[in-house]
């Protein structure tokens, strides 16, 4: 590890400009759960780290009924799921928020530094698709927005240039009859990297019975997160009885394309895929009915 | 748990016999531990220390064809680079390690330090001492290694292949004595004989024929490896070390550098755990020669991927058993190959596999074959009753197979064969008294046992296991002080509460509390000879050296007291730590007063104590394992633990449930989810406690222990070694445990939720 340094900027535009100087040179500081390591590690070699954490815009974490959730980017998972109302809301996101690590980790640990590491186990990547969140880029052209998504692009990779970054996810208001989860597969119950993530969310009709919108999102199983456009569509406008399911998880398992590694075999993480996925459904499908 | 709870001395039948032995006293080191102050091996700090780093082999095997140290040396702040070509020529020369016996140096010394051939992905290849780990670090990044990269051969039954790569071009092998005429992998193969199998197996009424595989898996302990150096201009080289035998770093560091031992004071410090993984050297030559060249103190220290890449894991094994039984359950003959992994250089533990494999039961026809063979992995260490779940764990899972055919109890055909006094085992030796029956009777009746259990995809298993336990040679000094307590010196390092266990066995002689002797673990200089802490030792010998001690102070105490009396030694007795007459005219002094008077005087009361004593007896265990299988995800809860272990005589009952425990944590991670992951280029891919999957406290319920005692002749207070047994059960009582849940049979570790899934797939 070779020495580097340290700025915390006051506001957006400071951050932005300390970024263009520095280019590739430069790394966003969240949590640092996942930099800092690496950086001792040797895994990364910076010059400058930008703390985020001074910077309104990324602190900020606000619901508001007509826009919904803004969650900025460096918030800890501690805030989020200390928030009575808004975790209650967003039930996906809570459950990844509760999922990352332990309580020490989730006390730094942002949904933020989760995205933009882009690891394809990423814990919150699948929730927040689920929930349908977008993401606003902040670079010295200005602010632009990105789907979750279409964030990353590969392990480690993602859309954002060298000196940009990410301010805040906006995730819309839930709407009625809505439920939606996140669930992954350790072989252990703490300290893993999910074999496999899937989060769900289901917007019912007023019978309960009836599937008006879903959304299917799947981690560990491909270079990026996914989402599944062919699970959703084939429970959209159909009973969620347990073939509509059985459907949903095989699209699952066909959009499953991982690699076989330490932590699991293709195969396997094809399979699970498939029992994540129905397991994710059925609890969106519960919490729908209770909403 | 109420800790006053724990405080409390358990009321059995030893405690009314005994003052001291069975209580449950607070350690003699517990202040120092929990508060922080213990030194461990990191540690430690001397002024103008400095870092020391260890490059390592990215490539799971190749020919080194040079080494440029050039760019490294001339960074600012770097004040030593080494190679082996430091070390001096190991030659022919051999080594002594006592427990692992003599071996060859040059392998030993290629170990710490590859000198042709890099054998294993993380062999340690250069290093550097600089001042500050940081600026080691990138030092390490400047030195320019030209390999040649080899083929690697990673799985035991492949490097057995005639055609495979050879590990070490002049390796032969040592085949029942005769050394073979082409080089192999396979470095030995030996052989125990006993009765006849072909009468064996026409006396069974069924016969089954299974293979079975142990990954390879590490001891996990918590702490790195650590060793500072101190090479004085004088020739004098004193070490600082967190290892499980002083003298046992003193015997290679002096052999591997070529150096008198007189010149070479190793001072062992706190151990975070060993399992048999600290008695092996690595960074401590390396340490010793750069101190040597930079003139400076060094300190060398791993991190956590250099423990897993370079240090002792043990062996990744294959073994084929057949087995034969009657309809009554009677095992009639066993038919073995055990072949494991020794690592890339020969050494493996096969030799205690086959030892301890049959040693639960009694069958007259037995045969055992053993291989141990070299691959491209690191050089395998002793773990916690080193062999024996490898092999043992292939027997008690066929005998659940076989309780299946015969719809019979697990604990009767385990009761049924069971081993006892005079019982020949497979290797010719009659069983001394064990407690064999007596343990696997206390599982049967046991509220565990006893209790049904319920519920889909649930299922109970129950595996029984040995460890042979080891004696060795173990000293104590022992000094009575003026105010009547005893300073307690050992050469043990205490992994696991020994201090106090050994203690316990003074006090007891003396009739003084524990608290009265005040113990610690000393340097090689200060102590005498004393074997590795391992093999379940400790409290047996060093224990015995101790009490040795105490009877010396005695009859010192009593030979002062008769001469300050006037009256012949025979008419003194000492009790509870009072001294009286016996002749009727009752006079009487405590050992404190004794002490103070004796103290006045000049007197020394004191004794120097070595023992090696033989008869260590083995133990067993039986253990009984409720879990549920997630038929979906493969994923395997353990919903309760119950361990039923001989401890011969439970000194310090705490510390003897402690060991049973952690046997049982260890022991299932091995069944389901630990396991030495390489890639198709040999290189290990989660060299990390995030992906090598140790068991975390989420991951287990509370192990209950039970413990049962047939003392051990062969030691005063009757002590067996209880540290290692507890690690062989888990294994095979969980994959049986899964057999009865879901109905499959898995006989290749770890049990992974994928394996899980797979065999159930297949079943279906
Ligand atoms: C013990 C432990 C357990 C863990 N367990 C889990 C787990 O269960 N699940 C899981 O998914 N992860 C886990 N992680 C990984 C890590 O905690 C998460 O990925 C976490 O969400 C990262 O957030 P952070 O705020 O700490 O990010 P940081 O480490 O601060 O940043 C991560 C990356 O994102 C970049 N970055 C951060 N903020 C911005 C920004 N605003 N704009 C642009 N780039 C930015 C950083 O430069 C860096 O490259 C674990 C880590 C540890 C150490």
């Amino acid at each position: 590890m070779q020495a580097f340094d340290y700025v915390a900027p006051k506001s957006l535009s400071e951050a932005v400009s300390l970024l263009e100087q520095k280019g590739e040179r430069a790394r966003v500081l969240s949590g640092g759960t996942d930099l800092i390591v690496q950086v001792r590690e040797n895994r990364r070699d910076v010059d400058l780290i930008v703390d985020g954490k001074k910077v309104a815009e990324l602190m900020e974490l606000s619901f508001d009924s007509q826009s919904g959730l803004t969650l900025g980017a460096c918030v800890p998972c501690v805030r989020f799921y200390e928030d009575a109302q808004i975790s209650q809301l967003y039930p996906g996101l809570n459950d990844a928020a509760l999922l990352i690590g332990g309580t020490q980790i989730q006390n730094r640990a942002s949904f933020g530094g989760n995205l933009c590491n882009s690891s394809p186990a990423a814990d919150s990547i699948p929730a927040l698709i689920a929930h349908s969140a977008v993401c606003l880029i902040a670079g010295s052209g200005g602010t632009h927005t990105v789907a979750v998504e279409d964030f990353c692009t590969g392990p480690g990779r993602n859309v954002l240039g060298p000196k940009e970054l990410l301010v805040s996810f906006h995730v819309p208001p839930p709407p009625k009859h809505f439920g939606a989860h996140y669930l992954r597969f350790i072989p252990r119950n703490e300290m893993d990297i999910a074999v496999v993530g899937c989060g769900a969310s289901l917007e019912m009709e007023s019978d309960l019975r009836t599937v008006k919108k879903a959304r299917v999102s799947l981690g560990a199983v491909a270079p990026t997160p996914l989402l599944v456009a062919e699970a959703a569509a084939a429970l959209e406008g159909r009973e969620l009885d347990d073939s509509a399911i059985e459907n949903a998880a095989a699209a699952a398992r066909a959009a499953a394309r991982p690699i076989t590694d330490m932590r699991g075999t293709e195969e396997y993480r094809v399979h699970l895929a498939g029992v994540l996925t129905r397991r994710a459904l059925e609890t969106s499908l519960e919490r729908a009915k209770e909403d | 748990m109420n800790p006053t709870e724990v405080m409390e001395p358990a009321k059995t039948d030893v405690e009314k016999k005994y003052k001291v032995i069975g209580t449950r006293p607070i350690r003699h080191d517990g202040v120092d531990k929990v508060t922080g102050r213990a030194v461990y091996g990191a540690d430690v700090q001397l002024p103008g220390m400095l870092h020391g780093k260890v490059l390592r082999s990215p490539h799971a095997h190749a020919n080194i064809k040079s080494i440029n140290t050039a760019k490294a040396e001339a960074l600012y702040g770097v004040k030593a680079v080494m190679t082996a070509a430091d070390f001096p020529d190991a030659g022919s020369r051999t080594a002594n390690l006592g427990e692992l016996g003599e071996v060859p140096l040059k392998p030993m010394c290629d170990n710490v330090m590859a000198s042709d051939k890099a054998v294993y992905h993380g062999h340690a290849v250069a290093a550097v001492a600089a001042t500050s780990p940081h600026i080691a670090e990138e030092a390490l990044k400047l030195i320019e290694v030209d390999y040649e990269v080899l083929p690697p051969v990673m799985d035991v039954l492949k490097a057995m292949d005639e055609d495979s790569p050879l590990v070490h071009e002049d390796l032969y092998t040592d085949e029942l004595g005769e050394k073979s005429s082409k080089p192999s992998n396979v470095a030995s193969h030996t052989r125990h004989v006993k009765g006849d199998l072909s009468q064996g197996f026409a006396a069974a009424d069924h016969v089954l024929e299974r293979e079975y595989r142990c990954a390879t898996v590490h001891q996990g302990y918590i702490e790195p490896h650590a060793a500072t150096a101190m090479w004085n201009p004088d020739g004098y080289l004193t070490m600082w070390v967190t290892t499980q035998g002083a003298f046992t770093v003193r015997t290679s560091v002096h052999q591997i550098l070529d150096i008198p031992v007189s010149k070479l004071k190793v001072i062992p410090t706190e151990i975070g755990g060993g399992f048999g993984g600290k008695i092996p050297v690595y960074g401590e030559p390396v340490a010793a020669v750069l101190s040597r060249k930079a003139r400076r103190p060094v300190k060398v220290v791993m991190d956590r991927t250099e423990v897993f890449l370079a240090t002792g894991p043990t062996s990744g094994s294959y073994v084929k058993l057949k087995m034969g039984v009657t309809n009554e359950g009677r095992i009639t003959a066993a038919e073995t190959m055990l072949a494991y992994e020794a690592g890339g250089y020969p050494g493996s533990i096969v030799a205690l596999g086959g030892i301890c494999m049959f040693a639960p039961y009694n069958i007259d026809n037995t045969t055992i074959d053993m291989y141990d063979v070299v691959v491209n992995k690191p050089k395998t260490a002793a773990y916690r009753a080193p062999g024996a779940p490898n092999s043992e764990f292939a027997v008690e899972c066929m005998l659940d197979e076989f309780c299946q055919i015969l719809d019979m109890d697990p604990m009767e055909i385990r009761l049924k064969n069971g081993a006892k006094e005079g019982d020949i085992q497979s290797h010719g030796i009659p069983h001394p008294r064990i407690g064999c029956l007596e343990t696997t009777e206390a599982a049967r009746d046991c509220e565990h046992y006893q209790t049904p259990l319920e519920g889909p995809n649930r299922g109970r298993g129950v595996a029984s296991g040995y460890w042979v336990n080891a004696g060795l040679t173990s000293s104590v000094t022992a000094r009575l002080n003026g105010d009547g307590t005893v300073t307690l010196q050992e050469g043990s390092t205490d992994i696991g509460g020994t201090r106090t266990s050994i203690a316990m066995q003074l006090a007891e002689v003396l009739g003084i509390p524990v608290e009265d002797v005040v113990p610690s673990v000393v340097d090689t200089d200060s102590v005498g000879y004393t074997e590795v802490t391992g093999g379940s030792r400790v409290t047996f010998a060093t224990g015995w050296a101790a009490y040795n001690a105490g009877q010396a102070i005695k009859s010192q105490l009593i030979e002062q007291a008769a001469e300050i009396w006037k009256v012949d030694e025979d008419q003194v007795s000492l009790a509870d730590g009072v001294i009286t007459t016996t002749n009727g005219d009752s006079r009487s002094m405590t050992i404190k007063e004794l002490a103070a008077d004796l103290s006045q005087k000049g007197i020394d009361v004191g004794s120097r104590e070595t023992v090696t004593p033989q008869n260590h007896g083995g133990a067993y265990a039986t253990h009984v394992v409720d879990v549920e299988v997630d038929p979906d995800t493969g994923k395997v809860t353990i919903l309760r633990y119950t361990a039923v272990q001989d401890a011969g005589r439970a000194i310090h009952p705490s510390y003897v449930e402690g060991q049973m425990q952690g046997g049982v944590v260890q022991g299932i991670g091995w069944a389901l989810n630990e396991e030495y992951f390489y890639n198709k280029d040999g290189l290990l891919m989660n060299a990390s406690f995030l992906d090598y999957r140790m068991p975390t406290s989420l991951d287990l319920p509370m192990i209950e222990t039970i413990i049962v005692e047939v003392p051990n002749p062969g030691h005063p207070y009757g002590v067996r070694g209880v540290g290692e047994v507890p690690i062989v059960p888990p294994q095979a009582a969980i994959s049986n445990a899964i057999a009865r849940a879901v109905g499959v049979r898995l006989g290749d570790l770890p049990m992974s939720p994928q394996t899980v899934v797979k065999a159930l797939s297949a079943k279906s």
